[in-house]
């Protein structure tokens, strides 16, 4: 689809009205709409494309993440989800869009100045200090915040304030008795877990999470849902993932991708609904259970 | 091993070399000080290629820049002062490093080695081929630095075990300034690039500034090895900046075990006793007059079989059960 | 600056970075397509040049002495492959610096042992031993041409390996996926001990036809290999388009450098190198 001359958003349903009254609220997140409509958008995405070479990895996307919201952006592998969130990290450079945090356009800005604005991201393939300590990999994380003013001589354990930001992020992933474990050494849910942690210890205000279930086992799923729900006061959390039971238990806000592109948007209800995603990505069926 | 030991050892080192000069013949003295003077250069790269992850190729541009900055200060016939040469020489080495810092830290990997050795190669041609440092044939410092406080000689660097506890002092400051930096919040950030740049950046770290930072001190502590170096040789020339001096850094740190600052001294230590072993004529005759291919093959050896130097060698055999990751 | 003058110091330029290009692309395609960064690549071109000198000194021919170098070269290139650099691709570059420096004092000292360390000159073959005058005291070799020529073949030769034919395709295949090429049933350590040899050829055949212009002489492989390196920066890593062009820029530089500004001409490379890593770090023709 070209992307020039079209509204940002294509698809009839949905638009600006992000407070499109979800009347048949699904049994979902606990903490209702928080973002309902008048609130301004923490994070404006509008028109948001990447193209590579030829190819357009996401094209003209356009969405809203709210404080107190999970936003899940869902698609089958390929869609360009995790590029999207490449994008909004400052990892890659949209070729064109704008990205609005609080006010002001931060596309194409990069990857540190972004995580210093207050957004912090995980990633899909775990990415941590594997030969440090919990502790060390959330410390740094910590550190980040302070000015970078390089205090070359004070001892970096020296920092009380640094090293009580990382003991929080370490409690509030549940990794707190694993403190002094070499990163490397950890299981695969709890280097996810970390994955959080340090990304929590960074003191963001939007959080953007690509599949932090990712192979995990039930038990440890359950656990990570838990957390994110826990996360979602105080946060706007746009969450990729594939597990749907995670994703209806979490969602105030359903994305669908597909090739690059917003196919729907909306109310976890308006969304399993709609014709057009039941058609394209859900073959009718699978959420359609209830 | 028992903390409280650590942290006494290299102060019973320190100790046990100043009384090094008790041996009194000048030879030996000049020869540990030309091991002292290759631990602080190598403990400069070691900052680099051991704790920022930055392999450079070109470190003997700081180096040679400081030995032809006290040639250039020194006039004819009299000393000049070390108490403002030696800051003029590091502060020249700093401002290069800043400069080709900028350039160089925009390059990754093969890149990186490949234009730090090119910056390196560009300062040999400026020595080489204009007159500014008296082209291939250098320069002489004919008269030593001075270091007087109020009239009163505190060290006369003519003298060889003088300029030994001098050496000997500036190694200990030299270690015992990066032990502090790498114990900083800046030094753990450091080591973080080291390892993850990519999620340090994604932290909310300016990567590039904490590279340059690195580059920079590197740069300027490998200053303070050159001047002395000038000082015990008394001349100058374009080899000292060549990049054989440059890979014989890069060896002696990785001889010691890279990350490991006490590894530097000792790869200082056993890289400038084999080259003097093997070029020994006494001992080997003619085929003293190749040392280089031993050392080429010696080398070529610890490339291959001793990765983490000899620090990592006496680590295995404390620790026969090797954790799994290294805290380094 | 007349225009026949001019026209010598062209040739000479284009000669030089023709030449240089033989050297460079052997090495881009090592780093391109093994990942592996070897500083002895100049020793070859060293080892080319003594080969030249010392095999045309025994049969009194320099091409009967090329002839009988080159699978010499090819088989030295594929031993070492085999030996020595086979462990190195899985290797930091660290190792890699490492090893093949020691490898570089290696080979100067076999050289000294071999060959000694004086300089000798190379006869100019008696067919190319002419001159085209170009004004009533200007001319120009006919030898400088024949290299050109020569180098300008096997540029074209190299171009057509590699996007033409099917070990090419294998070559580039190689550089972007390893795995994905292994997994076609392609036996990629072929590839390899190959490539590496034909890179080696290409810079051990530099030095022999540059032989009789340069003359023969210890540390010869130092000088070119650091040329060479801002031949790879400025053109790209593994880029052999890029080689080619960073090549004749920088023959061209140098070459009207040492006329125009002798003083500074040694630096002239190098200022070009900072200039394209502020423009394009990732060099002229390299992947982003």
């Amino acid at each position: 689809m070209s992307d020039k001359g079209l509204p940002p958003n294509p698809l009839p349903k949905e638009g600006g009205d992000i407070g499109s009254p979800g009347s048949q609220a699904m049994a979902g997140p606990a903490l209702g709409r928080p973002g309902d409509g008048a609130a301004e958008p923490i994070l404006r995405i509008r028109g948001l494309t990447k193209r590579f070479g030829g190819l357009v990895a996401v094209g003209n996307v356009s969405l809203d993440l709210h404080v107190g919201e999970v936003h899940v952006v869902i698609g089958p592998n390929g869609a360009g989800k995790t590029t999207l969130t490449n994008l909004l990290s400052g990892d890659l450079p949209p070729t064109s869009g704008q990205v609005m945090f609080e006010g002001r356009d931060i596309a194409g800005c990069s990857a540190d100045h972004i995580s210093r604005m207050g957004i912090g991201r995980s990633y899909q393939k775990t990415n941590i200090f594997l030969p440090f300590t919990v502790f060390e990999n959330c410390r740094l994380a910590a550190q980040s915040r302070t000015p970078h003013a390089f205090k070359v001589f004070s001892r970096a354990e020296g920092y009380g304030e640094i090293n009580r930001r990382a003991t929080e992020a370490m409690e509030a992933a549940g990794l707190a008795h694993r403190a002094e474990r070499v990163a490397a050494t950890l299981s695969h849910g709890e280097q996810r877990q970390l994955e959080i942690a340090m990304c929590l210890a960074t003191q963001p205000r939007v959080l953007l999470l690509d599949e932090p279930l990712a192979g995990m086992g039930p038990h440890e799923s359950q656990r990570m849902v838990e957390l994110i729900k826990k996360l979602t006061a105080g946060h706007a959390i746009m969450l990729i993932e594939h597990d749907m039971d995670a994703v209806f238990a979490l969602a105030h806000r359903l994305t669908v991708m597909v090739n690059g592109e917003v196919l729907e948007s909306g109310t976890p209800a308006e969304v399993r609904s709609s014709p057009a995603v039941q058609l394209a990505y859900l073959g009718g069926e699978e959420l359609l259970h209830d | 091993m028992n903390s409280r030991l650590t942290q006494l050892l290299p102060w019973v080192v320190v100790g046990v070399l100043a009384l090094f000069p008790l041996v009194d013949s000048p030879f030996y003295i000049q020869l540990m000080t030309k091991v002292l003077i290759m631990a602080i250069f190598a403990m400069s790269l070691d900052l680099l290629v051991g704790y920022t992850g930055l392999v450079s190729f070109g470190h003997a541009a700081y180096f040679g820049l400081a030995g032809y900055a006290l040639a250039l200060m020194t006039p004819k016939y009299e000393a000049v002062s070390l108490w403002w040469s030696l800051p003029a020489a590091i502060g020249v080495c700093a401002l290069f490093a800043l400069i080709t810092g900028l350039l160089v830290l925009r390059t990754r990997g093969i890149y990186f080695i490949m234009v730090t050795l090119a910056f390196a190669q560009m300062l040999f041609f400026v020595f080489h081929d204009t007159k500014l440092g008296g082209g291939s044939d250098g320069a002489y410092i004919y008269v030593k630095p001075a270091m007087k406080l109020g009239g009163f000689e505190l060290v006369n660097l003519e003298k060889a075990d003088q300029f030994y506890w001098l050496a000997l002092v500036l190694m200990a400051a030299t270690y015992l300034l990066l032990h502090r930096v790498l114990g900083s919040s800046f030094g753990r950030a450091l080591v973080g690039i080291k390892v993850n740049e990519h999620r340090m950046r994604a932290l909310g770290f300016p990567v590039f500034r904490y590279q340059l930072a690195s580059f920079t001190l590197s740069g300027s502590l490998a200053g303070i090895a050159g001047y002395l170096a000038a000082v015990q040789y008394g001349f100058v020339n374009p080899e000292i900046l060549s990049w054989h001096q440059s890979g014989a850094v890069l060896m002696i740190v990785i001889l010691g075990g890279m990350g490991t600052l006490y590894g530097s001294v000792i790869g200082a230590f056993a890289f400038v006793i084999l080259q003097e072993v093997l070029s020994n004529q006494a001992w080997f005759g003619i085929a003293a007059k190749h040392w280089q291919l031993a050392m080429g093959i010696f080398i070529m050896l610890v490339a291959l079989y001793l990765p983490q130097g000899l620090a990592g060698l006496a680590r295995n055999f404390r620790s026969k059960p090797v954790a799994e990751a290294g805290d380094e | 600056m007349d225009f026949a003058f001019f026209l010598i110091q062209l040739l000479n330029g284009l000669q030089y970075g023709l030449l240089l290009f033989l050297v460079a692309s052997g090495l881009t395609l090592v780093f391109g397509i093994m990942g592996i960064i070897n500083l002895a690549h100049g020793s070859f071109y060293m080892v080319g040049a003594y080969l030249a000198w010392s095999l045309s000194s025994m049969t009194g021919s320099l091409t009967a002495a090329i002839l009988l170098a080159i699978p010499l070269t090819v088989i030295l290139g594929m031993a070492l492959e085999r030996l020595l650099f086979r462990h190195l691709y899985q290797r930091d570059h660290l190792y890699q610096v490492l090893l093949t420096y020691g490898l570089i004092l290696v080979f100067e000292e076999l050289r000294s042992l071999i060959w000694g360390d004086d300089v000798h000159g190379v006869a100019v073959p008696a067919l190319l031993n002419a001159s085209i005058p170009l004004t009533d005291n200007l001319s120009y070799p006919v030898y400088r041409l024949a290299i050109s020529g020569v180098c300008l073949l096997l540029a074209a030769a190299l171009y057509f390996l590699i996007q033409k034919t099917r070990l090419g395709m294998m070559i580039r295949a190689g550089a972007s996926n390893r795995d994905m090429v292994q997994s076609l049933g392609i036996d990629i350590k072929l590839i390899y001990t190959l490539v590496f040899a034909m890179g080696i050829a290409l810079a051990a055949f530099a030095g022999m036809i540059n032989a009789p212009l340069s003359s023969v002489f210890p540390n010869m492989g130092s000088q070119v290999l650091i040329i060479c390196f801002v031949v790879v920066v400025i053109g790209g890593i593994g880029s052999v388009k890029g080689a080619m062009a960073a090549s004749l820029m920088i023959g061209l530089a140098e070459t009207f450098g040492q006329v125009l500004v002798p003083e500074v001409a040694g630096m002239i490379v190098y200022v070009l190198m900072a200039v394209v890593l502020v423009w394009r770090p990732q060099g002229l023709f390299g992947k982003a």
